[in-house]
C-alpha cells in the first residue's frame, strides 16, 4: 500500500470529532486552485508548446487541469496561446464575455502579453488591450516548464483570493475600464 | 528540346511585339507582357501540346513607387511538371488605371492569390468572382504593402518612439 | 401550418417550397475558434440537417504582416520569421530562406553541412506528420494515438536543442551553413531516435491503418481528383494523396538529395485515408534518409568559405582584423548583397515552400513574397467537403494539415 501519496495540506481550523471548521475562503480557494479547468485559446507556435504542456511528458493533468473544456461557460481559466491579430480581438473578448465568473486569464506567449516580435499594423500589441489578464508567461515560445510555472502562479492567486473580490469596487472598476460589464 | 531559349523563340512567334524584356536570372525563363495578352499566353502556354506548362504556381504583385507609368507589377509563376521547366511572367501596370483581366477561370487556385494582391496593393482583377480582402480586416482603407506605408500602427500607445530613445 | 419537406421530395419543389426549404437550412460557424487546435480560420457551413450545401471560408485572423516585415529586417534576421509560418516544421522554412538568399549571393555549401540541413528537414518532416496524423486521430475519437506518437515529438526536440537551442522556433543554421556541428550527443541522440522510433510508429500504425471505425470515417471522406487537385495548386502529400507524383525534393534537388534513394508514397483517390497513409509512409521514407545521411556523413567544414556572409568565429573575432571588420561589417549590415531576383523552393511538410526574393542591393530584401503551401490549397476546401456530412468536414479540414501561421503569414 502507498504510504507516500501527497495529500494537500488542509487549511488551518478547529476539529474536533466528526466536524472540521474553517472559513469558506479558504476551502473554496483550496477546491478552486486544485481544479482549474482551462480553456485552451491557442492560435500559433505557442499553442503547439501547450500542446506539449497537455502531453505525456509534461502533463498538465496532474495539476488538476484534467479537462481542457473548449466551452467557455464550463471552464476556469481562460489560455490565450498565440499571436492575437485586430481581426481577432473581438472574437477573444466574445470568448471571455461568455465565461462564468470566477474566471481568470492567462496570457502565453510574447505576442499575447504585448505583441512579441511583430509590431505591425494588424497585430494586437497585448491582449490586455481588449482583456483584464492575470498572469504573464513571457517566452517565444514558452518552454513548458514556464507555461506550468505560470499555471501555479495562479494557483497561488486562486489560492488566495477573496470570495468577495468579484463584488468588490476595484473589480467592477477594472472590467469596467474595458467596457465590460 | 524544352529549354529557355526555344520557349521563349515560340513565344515571340506566337505573340510578337507583346512579349519583351527576356532575361534569365538565376536560369529562370523570365518576360514581360501586356495586361490584353497575359491570358491568352497563359491559356497557350496550358494548353500546349508539348509544353503543357499546367500549374500556376504562384501571383504576387511589387510596387516600384520611381517607375512612374509602371508602379505595379503582377508576377506569375508557372511551372510545367512533364519537362520540369519554370517560367516567370510579368505585367506592368500604371498606377491610375490598375485593371488586369482574372486568371481565375483557367487555374482555381488564382482565387485567393488574386485576392491576397489586391489586398496587399489594391490592383483590380476584372472579372474575379469575390474580389474582397482576404487577410486584412474589411474595414481597412489602404493597401499596406504599397511602399508609402508604415509598418507598425501608428495608433499604439504602448512602444512610441520616445519610449525607445528615437 | 408549415410542413417540413421530406427528403425525398426535394428534387421537384415549387417556388414556394423552395423558400420554405431555404428557411430551414441551417447555417453553422465553425470557427475561428475550434477544438482540437487546429489554429484560426473560420467556416460559414450551410446545413440541409447535417448534410453541407454550401461553405465559405474567412481566413486572416492570425494575419502578422510577415512580407512587409521582411522588408525592413536584414537577410539573417527574416530566419525568424520563416520560422513561424508553418511552425511544427520550422528546420525546413529556414533551411529554404538561406538557401534562397545563398542562391542570390553565389555561396557555395560545402557537402556537410548540406547533409546536416538534410537530416534536420526530415527531422522536421516527421515532426510535422506526427502532430497531423496524431491529430486526424483526436478528431476520430482516439486521444491514445496522439499520446504514444507525441513524446517522439519530444525526443526530435531535444535533438534540435542541441543544434541550435530552441524547441519549436528553432532559428536554426545561417546564411552560409550551419552555426554549429553536429555534436557527438546530437549524433547519439539521432541514433537513439533511429532505433525507438520505428516501433512507436509501428504501434501507432497498427492502432489506426486497419481499424475499422477510422476506415469507414475516413474512406471516400474528402475526395478530390488528380486534375482537380493540380488546377487548385495543391503540392506536397495532399496532391500526392490524389496521384500525382512531384516532390520537389526530386524534381528540383537541393542541399544533396540526389545523393539519397528514397520512394515517393502515392494515394489513388485523393481521400482523407489516403492523405493519413501518404504521410504514414513519408515518415518511414524520412527515416530512410536520415539513416542514409548520418551513415555516409561526409567530413569538412560545416560552413562556406564565404567571409562576407558567414559571421567568423568567435575566437578569430576578439584576434585577427579581418574577422573583426567582417564581423562588423556582417552585424551592422554594410555587406551589399547583389541586385536580383530569385525564386527558390523546398519541399515543406504541406508541399512546395517557394521563396521569392528581389533584392535592390541593400541589406533587406525589396521585396520577399513567400509561397506558402497552405494559402493554396485550402481554396479547394469548399470544393471537398460539399455534399458530405459534418463529421466528414471536420476529418476532411484535419486531413489537410492546415496551419494557420502558413495560412495568414
Amino acid at each position: 500500500m502507498a504510504t507516500d501519496i501527497k495529500i494537500v495540506e488542509s487549511p488551518e481550523g478547529y476539529e474536533g470529532s466528526g466536524f472540521f471548521a474553517t472559513s469558506f475562503d479558504k476551502v473554496v480557494g483550496l477546491a478552486r486552485s486544485h481544479s482549474l479547468w482551462p480553456l485552451p485559446f491557442a492560435t500559433s507556435c505557442c499553442g503547439i508548446e501547450f500542446m506539449s504542456t497537455m502531453a505525456s511528458r509534461y502533463d498538465l493533468a496532474r495539476f488538476g487541469s484534467e479537462r481542457p473544456s473548449f466551452s467557455p461557460r464550463q471552464a476556469d481559466m481562460l489560455l490565450v496561446a498565440g499571436t492575437i491579430a485586430k481581426k481577432m480581438g473581438p472574437v477573444l473578448k466574445q470568448v471571455y464575455l461568455q465565461m462564468a465568473e470566477p474566471r481568470w486569464v492567462i496570457a502565453i506567449g510574447a505576442c499575447a502579453s504585448s505583441g512579441g516580435i511583430f509590431d505591425t499594423y494588424s497585430v494586437l500589441q497585448g491582449i490586455d488591450r481588449v482583456i483584464p489578464v492575470d498572469v504573464y508567461v513571457p517566452g517565444c515560445p514558452p518552454r513548458p516548464e514556464q507555461i506550468l510555472e505560470g499555471i501555479m502562479q495562479l494557483r497561488e492567486l486562486t489560492h488566495n483570493e477573496s470570495l468577495r473580490r468579484r463584488n468588490g469596487d476595484e473589480y467592477q472598476a477594472l472590467l469596467a475600464s474595458y467596457h465590460i460589464q | 528540346m524544352i529549354n529557355n531559349q526555344s520557349i521563349a523563340e515560340e513565344i515571340v512567334r506566337k505573340f510578337g511585339d507583346d512579349v519583351f524584356d527576356f532575361e534569365e536570372p538565376f536560369g529562370m525563363l523570365t518576360f514581360s507582357t501586356t495586361r490584353e495578352q497575359i491570358i491568352p499566353m497563359l491559356d497557350c502556354l496550358n494548353k500546349h501540346s508539348e509544353y503543357k506548362i499546367s500549374f500556376l504556381t504562384d501571383i504576387t504583385g511589387v510596387h516600384y513607387p520611381d517607375n512612374s507609368g509602371q508602379e505595379f507589377c503582377v508576377v506569375y509563376h508557372v511551372h510545367s511538371f512533364i519537362h520540369n521547366f519554370r517560367a516567370r511572367i510579368k505585367v506592368f501596370l500604371a498606377e491610375a488605371d490598375l485593371h488586369i483581366p482574372t486568371a481565375s477561370e483557367l487555374y482555381a487556385s488564382a482565387n485567393w492569390m488574386e485576392r491576397e494582391t489586391f489586398d496587399f496593393f489594391g490592383i483590380i482583377f476584372d472579372g474575379h468572382p469575390n474580389l474582397k480582402r482576404i487577410l486584412n480586416m474589411d474595414e481597412m482603407d489602404y493597401y499596406p504593402m504599397r511602399k508609402q506605408y508604415p509598418l507598425e500602427d501608428a495608433t499604439r500607445e504602448d512602444k512610441i518612439d520616445a519610449l525607445f530613445g528615437r | 401550418m408549415e410542413t417540413l419537406i421530406a427528403p425525398q421530395n426535394k428534387g421537384n419543389l415549387t417556388k414556394d417550397e423552395k423558400i420554405q426549404y431555404v428557411n430551414e437550412l441551417t447555417t453553422l460557424n465553425l470557427g475561428p475558434t475550434h477544438p482540437a487546435t487546429h489554429g484560426i480560420f473560420q467556416n460559414v457551413l450551410t446545413m440541409d440537417g447535417e448534410n453541407i450545401i454550401a461553405a465559405e471560408q474567412t481566413v486572416g485572423y492570425i494575419h502578422r504582416a510577415f512580407e512587409k516585415i521582411a522588408e525592413r529586417r536584414p537577410f539573417y534576421q527574416i530566419t525568424t520569421l520563416t520560422d513561424r509560418m508553418n511552425y511544427c516544421s520550422s528546420p525546413i522554412n529556414n533551411m529554404g530562406w538561406h538557401m534562397t538568399v545563398e542562391k542570390l549571393l553565389g555561396v557555395e555549401i560545402p557537402k556537410r553541412a548540406q547533409y546536416i540541413r538534410v537530416i534536420m528537414m526530415e527531422l522536421a518532416r516527421i515532426a510535422d506528420h506526427i502532430v497531423c496524423n496524431g491529430i486526424l486521430g483526436v478528431d476520430t475519437g482516439a486521444f491514445t494515438g496522439f499520446l504514444y506518437i507525441y513524446e517522439q515529438r519530444e525526443v526530435i526536440y531535444e535533438i534540435y536543442e542541441q543544434m541550435c537551442g530552441a524547441r519549436l522556433t528553432t532559428n536554426m543554421g545561417r546564411v552560409g551553413g550551419m552555426e554549429r556541428d553536429l555534436s557527438k550527443e546530437s549524433i547519439q541522440k539521432i541514433n537513439q531516435f533511429l532505433k525507438t522510433f520505428p516501433p512507436v510508429l509501428r504501434e501507432f500504425e497498427k492502432l489506426f491503418n486497419r481499424n475499422r471505425i477510422f476506415m469507414d470515417r475516413t474512406i471516400d471522406v474528402g475526395g478530390i481528383s488528380a486534375e482537380r487537385a493540380m488546377n487548385y495548386g495543391f503540392t506536397g502529400p495532399n496532391l500526392r494523396a490524389a496521384g500525382v507524383d512531384y516532390d520537389v525534393r526530386v524534381m528540383s534537388p537541393y542541399s544533396s538529395y540526389e545523393d539519397f534513394e528514397f520512394d515517393i508514397p502515392i494515394g489513388q483517390n485523393g481521400d482523407t485515408y489516403d492523405r493519413y497513409m501518404v504521410r504514414n509512409e513519408e515518415m518511414w521514407q524520412s527515416l530512410r534518409i536520415i539513416e542514409q545521411a548520418l551513415k555516409n556523413l561526409p567530413e569538412g567544414p560545416y560552413y562556406a568559405d564565404a567571409p562576407q556572409y558567414y559571421l567568423p568565429p568567435k575566437q578569430e573575432v576578439y584576434r585577427s582584423m579581418e574577422a573583426l571588420i567582417y564581423h562588423f561589417k556582417i552585424v551592422m549590415g554594410e555587406i551589399d548583397a547583389p541586385v536580383g531576383e530569385v525564386y527558390h523552393t523546398v519541399e515543406g511538410g504541406n508541399g512546395e515552400l517557394g521563396f521569392y526574393l528581389i533584392s535592390d542591393g541593400g541589406r533587406s530584401p525589396y521585396r520577399l513574397h513567400f509561397r506558402r503551401p497552405c494559402f493554396i490549397y485550402y481554396q479547394a476546401y469548399p470544393e471537398m467537403c460539399v455534399g458530405s456530412t459534418i463529421s466528414d468536414a471536420i476529418l476532411t479540414m484535419s486531413s489537410l494539415n492546415v496551419i494557420a501561421g502558413e495560412l495568414d503569414a
